[in-house]
């Protein structure tokens, strides 16, 4: 994650501090060390020492002497949790997430308490999460995907074992890792799926206790799918799809049919509470089995970015559909068709935003990078979905290792191009745009080439 | 050998892989490379590696990814 620059005068700001303090019993409250007067003391020296940060103390007290800590029923806790609600709205932000952005600064996205709560509400709903879900988690925590587990874990006392990031290295150990702690729930991206799958892990190990694979982020290849399905027949599968600016997820696909190798799986259907427009070029609806662009309509909204007004007003705009009052819809960018079934599948972006392992990234943002390298003069970037691969062509003084090596500083692990290609020139459209078209196709032609040796 | 090296130098141009050990244990590969690095096996040298072997001991130096595919394509 990374942080907008503040802008020039910062705004003042108070942080007002409550203290707690609590002793499990009455006896010897009246002690010099570890009385409530002393726990508060040192607290107030605390705050004190962060006046620079705007921590200021507040007067009321909030003191539970005699009180368990093994209980919420105490009377001072209840107390302050209560003074605190008292200023909430659920339009207040939870959190901010950033995720790439096209001119190489990430957008912040803001969503509020009321739109995570829906959020977690239906999504359980959909999954029939409960208390014996044992989630085998594997997003970061600094992504919002991982909103899946944590709070549903939280709602229902359900299970979330965090899995080592190095297991995603080593597919037998992975499987060992879920069969060892029972997990019976996977929300994963789909490349973490594929990994295990198309190596064959499944034929060796099988993560038995599985009863519900959640996959999204990306398209997930049919051909991995059927591993998956082949090895726990018993399983239920659904597709997720959603964007950051709506929250998580908005739209579900259990699967309930088999499916050839070239067809899409479907995206499905929106959440309870979420609505989806395709709209077409003309902001009309898209008939059936015409492309549109997925349109999303709802509390799922997001707030918008963070201090970026414009950016915001771009996407999150009137519905074009309504004519008689304010109403917000968000312009996922994603093209998408109802197929004869009425079920939403997705076709393609409309623009240069990729999803590679799971991570949503701009070309831009990568080739915004290239180009902030002195020794650079032009950079431009296609994604080979097929393989996996960002390719990045350049016209600069440094060869491609040092380039990547460059690139290593300023660009997150995920977004560094697996393949970098130095040229002479690149090939430019008339309009004087880097021609990614052009681009492609020469990256087919020297995978041609290689293969033909 | 030195094909094997290309590859790796492909993912990481900063590291002397000849003379690294412990590109696991030390972090230096991460889930990213080893997914790059068995489909480039695959390419290059026409070797599929079960994920039976897919462990981190067959992956902690070129020495052990070498003889790792030497050991596969024999079979």
């Amino acid at each position: 994650m990374s942080r907008h620059q503040e802008t020039a005068t910062p705004v003042p700001r108070r942080l007002r501090c409550a203290i707690y303090t609590r002793k499990s019993s009455e006896e010897g409250l009246d002690m010099e060390f570890n009385s409530l007067d002393a726990q508060r003391e040192s607290c107030e020296a605390y705050v004190a020492s962060q006046r620079s940060e705007g921590f200021a103390a507040i007067r009321e007290r909030y003191d539970d002497g005699g009180h368990s800590g093994g209980t919420l029923e105490r009377p001072a806790l209840q107390q302050l949790l209560a003074d605190i609600r008292d200023g909430h709205i659920d339009t207040d932000p939870a959190y901010v997430v950033f995720t790439s952005g096209s001119t190489g600064v990430p957008k912040g996205v803001v969503a509020c308490h009321r739109s995570v709560l829906d959020y977690i509400e239906t999504f359980s709903e959909v999954l029939r999460l409960d208390a014996s879900t044992v989630f085998g988690m594997q997003v970061p925590l600094y992504f919002d995907a991982c909103l899946k587990e944590v709070y549903p874990t939280l709602k229902f006392g359900a299970t979330t074992y965090i899995i080592p990031k190095s297991l995603f290295m080593f597919p037998v150990k992975l499987v060992a890792f879920l069969n060892d702690h029972q997990v019976n729930t996977l929300c994963w991206v789909v490349s973490a799926l594929t990994m295990i799958s198309a190596f064959g892990t499944l034929d060796t190990v099988v993560p038995h206790t599985l009863r519900l694979i959640a996959f999204g982020s990306e398209v997930m290849p049919i051909k991995q799918l059927k591993c998956w399905r082949k090895a726990l027949p018993e399983a239920r599968f659904v597709n997720l799809y959603g964007p950051t600016e709506a929250t998580g997820m908005s739209c579900y696909y259990e699967v309930d049919r088999d499916f050839a190798d070239d067809e899409p799986i479907p995206i499905g259907r929106p959440f309870r509470n979420t609505a989806i427009l395709l709209l077409g070029p003309d902001n009309r609806p898209a008939r059936p089995g015409e492309t549109g662009e997925i349109c999303i309509r709802g509390t799922a909204l997001t707030m918008g970015y963070y201090k970026a007004f414009e950016k915001t007003a771009e996407v999150f705009v009137q519905n074009p559909l309504n004519k008689a009052y304010p109403e917000l819809i968000y312009r996922t960018g994603d093209l998408a068709r109802l197929n004869g079934r009425g079920e939403l599948v997705f076709v393609s972006r409309k623009d240069y935003q990729i999803k590679h392992m799971g991570h949503r990234i701009e070309l831009g943002e990568i080739e915004a990078g290239a180009n902030a390298l002195d020794a650079v003069r032009m950079a431009g970037c296609i994604y080979d979905a097929q393989e996996s691969k960002i390719v990045l062509f350049y016209v600069g003084d440094l060869e491609p290792g040092a380039l990547l090596t460059a690139l290593r500083d300023r660009l997150p692990r995920y977004m560094l191009p697996n393949q970098t290609e130095r040229l002479d020139q690149l090939p430019l459209t008339s309009n004087a745009k880097i021609d990614r078209v052009a681009l492609t196709l020469l990256h087919e032609q020297m995978k041609k080439e290689k293969q033909h040796g | 050998m030195d094909e094997l090296i290309g590859i790796l130098e492909g993912l990481h141009p900063d590291v002397d892989f000849e003379h690294t050990a412990g590109l696991i244990d030390d972090g230096i590969l991460d889930s990213f490379d080893i997914i790059s690095l068995v489909a480039e096996i695959d390419n290059v040298f026409d070797v599929q590696i079960p994920a039976s072997e897919i462990v981190p001991e067959n992956f902690n130096s070129a020495q052990a990814q070498h003889d790792l595919v030497e050991r596969l394509s024999d079979s």
